[in-house]
């Protein structure tokens, strides 16, 4: 039945040939890049390739000489995403369940609330002043966690999926006794675990990704996170090839400036394009979960 | 009072009878006995309520800023107000900044959400087409790699291509025999290689989404069709684009709430502070922050920025008030 309602050879083959070279075009920048990280920094500037022209380990040698800043990005990029998930999918989680409750009398003015602060915001300016002068979070590793904490989108998907499990379990479980607490944690935790487990997900993407937090409020190298840390080899590579780059090329060496930068960028996404595999499944069932709806 | 009240039968709102209290008792008694009987429920919203009115609440104050001659020491509430009330909007819209900004703004999130649309339609149809799995899978989880690193890598995943010495683009052009192109320097080329990137690292997602609606519709209606001789183009073009046009007006609609909110990441990676090409890449959110960082002016950053914010609630509001007329079971709220 399903052979005849399909294009004819050619065009499948058409087809075929757009997609791969759309997947060219995804993937070629990635193994470029890999490709320029192993390159030897004397045939950079010839151009990079996917096959480096010559192979040298010299860029990862020097990135790893002081692997201090490197450790201590994953170690921040790492506690940011771990607490911040944690924390953030329990309290979404919690006012979720709360107003996703039919004998909860104001849930929709408290999902209003949650709801209002999609539709409107004072602006980057005074949320800077808040975030700094009020909450004095510049310069605490709480600044990357903090802001991202609540978050109407996912609370108002979690509430959906909430809504969607039958209140009979609910009545049954406070026939029997139990406090909202328990009923919330032993019974629609368990049911929601598809909804929880994207909310996890997209929250944790969300911290490990971001850099928007670290760049308004945290100046303290020390408290840079991975991405963040990408972003200044810029400028430290310059100042390699300023001072320790001139008496490097006294000696005769050359500094990988450029090939530390690919060496950088490669580690920093190492572990997600290692993880890429096992959570893409749970990514697009999480997409088909909330965002069509949305 | 060891009562419990979880039950569903309404229960008194507090012990004193209710008409013995005035119009505005009975509401408090009525509030205060809501809040004491569900009180785990609503000590569960608690830590999301607080949170929300720190970050984004709190901030509301702040739209006061543009009209005030912001100090640190003096605070929101203290600083003195601006001479003249309008100064920061007016060294704002007399700069000519304003409308190189909102105009760039508005059209690459126009150009995103049009290209970007028809990018990730074509790709999904034509991924519904295919019919070997393992082909499907591996092309689709391609497609969504990018998503999944940050825009600061996309970044120098594109100074790669870009780049005046080593870039790939360069040396492509080198094979022709063509001369080397300052990328970094070339506006022109700018509006290009946006949207390029946009569709490079969104459109994997929102091809997912699409494919999620394909994958929602009747395979009988597709028989009937062949039944009655048409076409697999036929097909496409008589159900499967008409049945993807709501989701496909849900997304773009959503994103239109969004159009003058440029994604700072975005911008701010790829393009950064490099001034020679603004022309045709600076939005408003990297000249609020610009001006917020490097020119250190509270005031100057916050004019822009509410103007932005009040553009925005604007727009979000009709396209809510639209979406509910056409999509009734679509909208949020």
């Amino acid at each position: 039945m399903k052979r005849a309602n399909q294009f004819g050879l050619p065009t499948r083959i058409c087809i075929a040939l757009v997609l791969s070279l759309w997947m060219f075009v995804c993937l070629y920048p990635f193994a470029v890049v890999l490709g320029g990280s192993f390159t030897a920094e004397s045939e950079i500037r010839r151009g990079i390739s996917v096959i480096p022209r010559e192979f040298s380990t010299a860029s990862y040698e020097l990135l790893f000489a002081t692997p201090r800043r490197v450790i201590r990005a994953y170690q921040v990029t790492i506690f940011v995403t771990v607490v911040g998930t944690v924390l953030s999918v329990l309290v979404n989680a919690m006012m979720a369940y709360a107003i996703s409750r039919p004998n909860c009398r104001y849930r929709y003015q408290l999902g209003f609330f949650a709801y209002f602060t999609l539709l409107f915001s004072g602006g980057m300016v005074a949320w800077y002043i808040v975030m700094v002068n009020f909450l004095g979070l510049r310069n605490t590793i709480w600044a990357m966690i903090v802001p991202y904490l609540a978050n109407a989108w996912f609370l108002l998907i979690l509430r959906a999926y909430f809504q969607s499990i039958p209140n009979d379990f609910a009545e049954s479980a406070r026939m029997d006794g139990a406090g909202e607490m328990r009923i919330f944690l032993q019974i629609f935790l368990p049911l929601s675990i598809p909804a929880i487990a994207a909310i996890t997900l997209f929250t944790a993407m969300r911290y490990w990704n971001d850099w928007w937090l670290g760049i308004m409020l945290i100046d303290d190298t020390d408290l840079q996170p991975l991405q963040l840390m990408l972003r200044s080899v810029m400028s430290r590579v310059q100042f390699l090839a300023s001072d320790m780059g001139r008496r490097a090329s006294d000696l005769g060496i050359t500094v990988p400036t450029r090939g530390l930068r690919f060496a950088t960028t490669i580690v920093t996404i190492g572990p997600i394009v290692f993880l890429y595999p096992f959570l893409q499944k749970y990514f697009i069932k999480g997409l088909t979960i909330g965002g069509i709806k949305g | 009072m060891k009562r419990k009240h979880r039950s569903y039968t309404p229960a008194a709102p507090l012990e004193a009878p209710a008409h013995k209290l005035g119009a505005v008792g009975r509401v408090v008694s009525g509030v205060i006995g809501e809040l004491v009987k569900n009180r785990t429920l609503y000590m569960m919203c608690i830590p999301a309520i607080v949170l929300f009115i720190l970050v984004n609440y709190l901030p509301l104050f702040g739209l006061i800023l543009p009209f005030k001659d912001f100090s640190f020491a003096e605070g929101i509430v203290g600083s003195p107000w601006a001479e003249p009330l309008f100064a920061n909007f007016e060294y704002f819209f007399r700069s000519g900044v304003a409308w190189r900004v909102t105009r760039n703004t508005f059209l690459y999130n126009l150009a995103f959400i049009v290209i970007g649309t028809i990018v990730a339609v074509s790709l999904a149809i034509m991924l519904n087409e295919m019919k070997t799995k393992v082909f499907v899978k591996i092309t689709q989880a391609s497609f969504l790699l990018p998503f999944f690193i940050s825009w600061i890598v996309g970044g120098m995943l594109l100074r790669a291509l870009l780049a005046y010495d080593y870039g790939v683009f360069n040396q492509v052009l080198a094979r022709f025999g063509h001369n080397p192109l300052d990328w970094y320097g070339t506006p022109e080329a700018w509006p290009a290689i946006l949207v390029v990137a946009d569709s490079w690292r969104e459109g994997g997602y929102r091809t997912v989404l699409y494919l999620a609606a394909l994958a929602g519709i009747d395979p009988q209606l597709y028989e009937v069709a062949e039944m009655d001789g048409a076409s697999r183009w036929r097909q496409i073009r008589s159900i499967t684009v008409p049945l993807l046009t709501p989701t496909i007006s849900i997304l773009a609609l959503l994103e239109v709430g969004r159009i003058m909110n440029a994604d700072f990441g975005k911008f701010y990676a790829l393009v950064g502070e490099n001034s020679r090409i603004f022309p045709t890449a600076d939005v408003i959110d990297t000249y609020v922050f610009r001006t917020l960082r490097n020119v250190g002016d509270i005031g100057m950053a916050a004019a822009p920025a509410m103007y932005q914010s009040v553009i925005g609630f604007v727009l979000v509001m009709l396209v809510n008030w639209y979406m509910r007329r056409k999509f009734p079971q679509g909208s949020l709220f």
